[in-house]
């Protein structure tokens, strides 16, 4: 337990991993499905920590990771056009499309901006009038509000400058395609603690119903996750199957209210295609018709463009939690966050960048293997 | 971009129908929308997400998730960006 001496509840730590020791009968496969989660787990070495067998897989949760080859083609597309502004998230920047990314793009004099916030964008906008300015708007529940606020307030100012190439993705169905396929291992889900705190956990019982799989919502602490795999581990052995909120200091039952009144006004639930997973049904959100001049897919006629994805990379696996990022022969070598084949190793939440980050030298240590 | 990071609301004003906040993460200070968390004011701890405050925290919470952030020196890029106010 090298890493948990670094942390201050060292002792509560040990405590929750001794009873789960105690509590453990036989192996459990657990999939935390967010990102963030995945990056504490890496750093803190908690799944070499875990007693009995109990493995953690880890889940498409990084928005950057999943957002399909199709759409990094058509922002490519979009942000090479002379008359336009394309502002993103920082992330998207060196993920690699078909035949390019958007950093390269933009070394090449395409106008490229990174943002914090989609504000920052419509304030571009406003203040940049002969631009197109586009929003590359990424993401899960967490973000879509956010999204979908900077919409709204382009309608409501009338803005003509200002439009969307929206490529979010929803929690719930990817859980549904995970338990749904025939080669799903997962047998208890950490759920996502920010997008529970916009969207609440209701409709996470549907899922309870339909797969009798244990859910429980955790925050991104160290001791959130070892609450969390306590409580997932407690209701395997009792043979129980329920939504459970570990994070109650930010996740409440009905969620954010108003975030999800914005969201649902500007967006719909489309089909979305998964980059590494494939289409998965009403796993998406769209613009409204009411805002469908605001949609750059439509503005700039890339709706037909299509991609494949490249075979050597095995992150469809990885998202899936059917294999780890170390399984991989590019992994470390062909494969860097400096030179990327696929999404996981280029966002700092994608599971790859985390063992890269986090395990590459232990790795080196042990020698090749 | 799918952290949250916890920061405390330094000042609140409404800009054109909409609530506007300064937050303040350890030495860096964001605009963020405050439109989201109607129960937080100046003084108040929030969730904070891409400029947008998702939730209300108290202030031992705000504290300790924004150290653990900062220890995997994750922060800085997710504040990151071309446009800086």
């Amino acid at each position: 337990m090298k890493y948990l001496d670094e942390y201050r509840d060292e002792t509560i730590a040990r405590g929750i991993v001794a009873e789960l020791g105690r509590r453990v009968t036989r192996p459990w496969v657990l999939m935390e499905i967010c990102g963030g989660q995945t990056h504490t787990l890496m750093r803190y070495g908690i799944d070499e920590m875990l007693p009995g067998g109990i493995e953690l897989v880890h889940g498409p949760g990084c928005p950057v990771c999943v957002t399909s080859l199709e759409t990094i083609d058509k922002a490519i597309e979009i942000a090479s056009r002379p008359d336009v502004t394309l502002i993103s998230y920082g992330d998207m920047l060196r993920v690699p499309g078909s035949r390019t990314d958007l950093f390269h793009v933009k070394a090449q004099g395409g106008d490229v901006r990174v943002v914090y916030s989609p504000t920052e964008a419509l304030k571009f906008a406003r203040a940049n009038p002969s631009r197109k300015v586009v929003f590359f708007a990424v993401g899960f529940e967490t973000t879509a509000p956010a999204n979908a606020m900077a919409v709204w307030q382009a309608k409501r100012a009338g803005l003509k400058n200002f439009s969307m190439l929206a490529s979010h993705v929803l929690v719930p169905p990817a859980i549904r395609a995970l338990m749904s396929s025939p080669r799903n291992r997962v047998q208890g889900f950490i759920g996502p603690g920010h997008v529970c705190t916009v969207m609440g956990y209701r409709e996470y019982e549907d899922l309870i119903r339909e797969f009798h799989v244990p859910i429980v919502v955790g925050g991104f602490e160290p001791l959130d996750l070892l609450e969390a795999i306590l409580m997932l581990v407690t209701q395997l052995e009792e043979g129980r199957a329920a939504v459970e909120n570990q994070y109650v200091r930010s996740v409440t039952y009905e969620g954010n209210l108003l975030a999800q009144k914005v969201l649902a006004e500007v967006f719909e639930v489309c089909d979305r295609k998964w980059r590494g997973i494939g289409g998965i049904p009403e796993s998406g959100l769209n613009l409204r018709a009411e805002y469908a001049e605001f949609d750059a897919d439509r503005i700039f006629g890339t709706q037909g463009v299509t991609a494949e994805e490249p075979a050597e990379c095995i992150s469809a696996e990885v998202l899936q939690g059917l294999k780890k990022p170390t399984d991989c022969s590019a992994f470390g070598t062909r494969c860097t966050p400096e030179n990327p084949l696929g999404a996981p190793m280029v966002s700092s939440e994608g599971a790859c960048a985390a063992y890269y980050q986090y395990r590459r030298h232990a790795m080196a240590a042990k020698g090749s293997h | 971009m799918c952290l949250a990071i916890p920061g405390k609301i330094v000042s609140s004003q409404v800009n054109d129908g909409i609530r506007i906040g300064r937050v303040q993460f350890g030495g860096i200070t964001r605009e963020t929308c405050l439109d989201f968390v109607p129960e937080a004011s100046v003084g108040d701890y929030v969730i904070v997400h891409v400029g947008f405050a998702i939730s209300r925290v108290d202030r031992e919470e705000a504290e300790r998730s924004y150290e653990l952030l900062e220890s995997m020196g994750l922060i800085k890029g997710e504040l990151a960006s071309d446009l800086d106010d």
